[in-house]
């Protein structure tokens, strides 16, 4: 060990109470090699401004459209991975286009979902047929309902943060995932969404699963042709809701 | 696993000839480079965005001490815990020691070079703890008792028929009479055996592709969804991830997105790009009760402050493999262990030594292609050229290659001389080999002639050729001047 990797050791040691020794000597070893001792001032804030500030870099034009554009950017590139779309004028027609999307799969007329506030407020009961179970998916499963956090036009790409509204289980069991988005809830590019996120869930502090979406799943393990259903479900519904 | 490194020419020869193989890397040829193709030209800022990609994680290799210490600050205030490995035995000991608290039988595991690296299937195997793949390229390499051949498609070596052959072998309970010629069918099969592991599992073992400073999240990118489904299942999530892994915020992971899929495999985006924070939350009706994350060092802060440094900017996207003539001919096993292609060549040599892995930096027709895609501007070439450099500084090379490297290097600083030698030299050919102008055998020069003819010189030396076209060019540029 040289003198510089034993200073940082050293310094390791006293500052982390407790700290492992393997964390010591990785975190010694790289100060060393990064000839570090003494004042790091200066890195320190500029290691602190930049987890502060989380500056946005190059945001593509691509996505920076207005409200009506960016949505059907949104359900274009939503489209073109391969998931549908379907776009309704309110969030009371929800569980007709709901309905609609079983019938056209020839699937039975049954779906859960978790315990969100937005699907729960949904007229179901005009749907005379169709049976509602609730709470996080089982195997079984083939048609599930979640509600996103919100979209992202640049990419056809959906959010969801995992909790009792939306379990996660929702989004990977089924073999139907289907997802209502809100219109104005959809944005350019997914630095937008992260501010949103910050906001609902406070600065550095995140929800335990954040999933961004983007089709349904897929593979091309065998011989490089892409298959649909690979592990998550075959196919993904977009019911899109009002205008931007 | 068995490193075959030290063998790669021996394992390149087997690999040409191995038919098989060389239908299964049609693929690779075909597929990937037109795809990334499209996708990079159809984002204008992409060019760009691989500037502030590159920047964002030389920021970081700069200050990486203090945003690993803010990480696990973060993931420890989320109710996680972090593990410290100095090295690939520290870090196997640290899961199974998870796996023991939790008496865990069975292991599901998301696509994860890492646990390739520290050999981790075949340790827990030998504690009594079954490892199983649930990527489906990572499944069939699994029951084939392989290694990928490939950082994003581990089973591009491997065709359909054989894959239907091993799930006939394996899948034993299932009617041997049934149809399996469709790849979705395959599929379908391979899905429904998966499901019941994931819901047996124990533990999930997924590895990261990014570790995020600001919120202490692991992220894994994937397309099939199994890396979910190993995460929230089972009562225990491990992230085994690499020190290098670390972004500052979520907008830095956002640039770098824009540029992973794209070069990996020609998608704007990856289907799932997932962001896990510490184990579930008080009302969740379901993920992980524990999480629990492995940071490996491995060798990799040593190449902190060396000319080695720009390697750990590398995303593991694969673009580097799919667009290399050395990868295309002779696949990933042939590199002879965890990493093939121009990064392994480079990463490599600094993990298990140069004096097992020389012959990788060596493996290259410098043609540059992959530094041209790499999404990370990682200088590939250069830095198989500083192996290169090491390995003859080392007396590593064999007598031949250095005596001949002498000999050259004695009349290359001789100009007058090496002028003079190599015009008679190539007189001498041109004249020997007039007749037919080509040699199909040449003393000295068997290495090439055994596999192709080799030309015979016509005209003047490359030398005399280009002092006569400089000649031309200044006349004939002095006579536009006095016009």
């Amino acid at each position: 060990m040289g003198e510089g990797e034993r200073h940082a050791l050293e310094e390791c040691k006293r500052k982390g109470l407790g700290m492992s020794d393997a964390k010591a000597s990785i975190l010694a070893r790289m100060r060393s090699a990064m000839g570090r001792k003494g004042d790091e001032t200066a890195r320190r804030a500029a290691v602190t401004d930049r987890l502060q500030r989380a500056p946005k870099g190059l945001i593509p034009a691509r996505g920076q459209l207005n409200p009506a554009a960016r949505v059907a950017l949104f359900c274009e590139m939503a489209e073109k991975v391969q998931a549908s779309i379907a776009r309704v004028a309110s969030a009371a027609e929800v569980p007709q286009a709901v309905t609609e999307y079983l019938k056209s799969k020839n699937l039975p007329a049954r779906v859960r979902f978790g315990e969100d506030a937005r699907l729960a407020e949904m007229p179901w009961a005009g749907q005379a047929n169709l049976e509602i179970d609730r709470g996080r998916a089982e195997n079984a499963d083939l048609a599930t309902v979640s509600h996103a956090f919100g979209g992202i036009a640049e990419t056809g790409t959906l959010m969801l943060t995992s909790g009792p509204d939306n379990p996660t289980t929702l989004n990977f069991l089924p073999e139907h995932h289907i997802v209502v988005v809100s219109a104005a809830d959809i944005a350019g590019d997914y630095e937008s969404l992260w501010e949103r996120i910050r906001a609902a869930h406070g600065k550095g502090t995140m929800p335990r699963t954040v999933n961004m979406i983007t089709g349904p799943s897929r593979s091309a393990d065998i011989e490089q042709t892409l298959l649909l259903g690979a592990h998550g479900p075959r196919a993904l519904h977009i019911v899109v809701v009002g205008e931007a | 696993m068995q490193i075959t490194s030290p063998q790669f020419k021996a394992n390149a020869r087997h690999a040409l000839d191995d038919a098989p193989l060389q239908r299964a890397l049609g693929h690779v040829r075909s597929g990937f480079i037109t795809k990334r193709a499209v996708a990079a030209a159809a984002l204008p800022e992409f060019d760009l965005l691989r500037d502030n990609a590159r920047d964002i994680k030389d920021h970081v290799l700069a200050h990486l001490d203090l945003y690993l210490e803010a990480y696990a600050e973060k993931v420890e205030a989320a109710g996680g815990t972090v593990h410290w490995a100095e090295t690939a035995e520290d870090a196997r000991r640290i899961i199974l020691d998870i796996c023991r608290k939790r008496g865990a039988r069975t292991v599901t595991k998301g696509k994860s070079m890492i646990t390739e690296e520290i050999g981790l299937n075949a340790f827990l195997e030998e504690h009594s703890v079954a490892p199983v793949e649930t990527d489906l390229g990572e499944y069939i390499i699994q029951l084939r008792g392989e290694h990928p051949s490939h950082i994003i498609a581990p089973a591009v070596h491997v065709n359909k028929d054989q894959v239907e052959a091993d799930f006939r072998r394996v899948h034993t309970h299932l009617d041997p009479e049934r149809n399996l010629e469709e790849p979705t069918t395959l599929l379908g099969e391979a899905r429904a055996v998966l499901r019941d592991k994931y819901f047996q599992a124990d533990i999930g073992i997924t590895g990261a592709n990014f570790l995020v400073a600001e919120t202490g999240s692991s992220i894994i990118v994937t397309n099939e969804g199994n890396g979910d489904l190993t995460q929230i299942l089972p009562k225990t999530h491990v992230v085994v991830a690499s020190i290098e892994k670390i972004v500052p915020t979520l907008e830095d992971v956002s640039q770098i997105l824009r540029v992973l899929a794209r070069s990996a495999t020609g998608q704007d985006m990856s289907v799932y790009t997932t962001v896990s924070t510490g184990p579930k939350r008080a009302g969740d009706p379901d993920g992980p009760e524990e999480y629990h994350v492995v940071l490996l060092d491995n060798g990799r802060s040593a190449m902190l402050g060396t000319e080695f440094q720009d390697m750990l900017r590398c995303i593991r996207c694969g673009a580097c493999m799919n667009h290399c003539p050395v990868y295309h001919a002779v696949g990933g096993h042939a590199y002879g262990w965890v990493y093939p292609g121009p990064m392994g060549a480079v990463l490599t040599p600094s993990l298990i030594g140069v004096d097992k892995a020389g012959h990788l930096p060596n493996a290259s027709t410098f043609c540059g292609r992959c530094e041209s895609v790499c999404p990370m501007r990682i200088p590939l070439p250069k830095m198989m050229r500083h192996w290169r450099e090491r390995e003859f500084s080392r007396n590593l090379n064999p007598a031949t290659a250095r005596y001949g490297l002498a000999l050259w290097a004695f009349f290359a600083r001789r100009p007058a001389l090496y002028q003079g030698v190599t015009r008679l030299a190539m007189g001498a050919l041109g004249l020997i080999g007039r007749g037919r102008g080509r040699f199909s055998f040449l003393p000295l020069a068997g290495g090439w002639t055994r596999h192709r003819d080799l030309p015979a010189p016509q005209g003047g030396t490359f030398q005399a050729q280009w002092a006569k076209a400089k000649d031309t060019r200044s006349k004939s540029a002095s006579g536009r001047a006095s016009a």
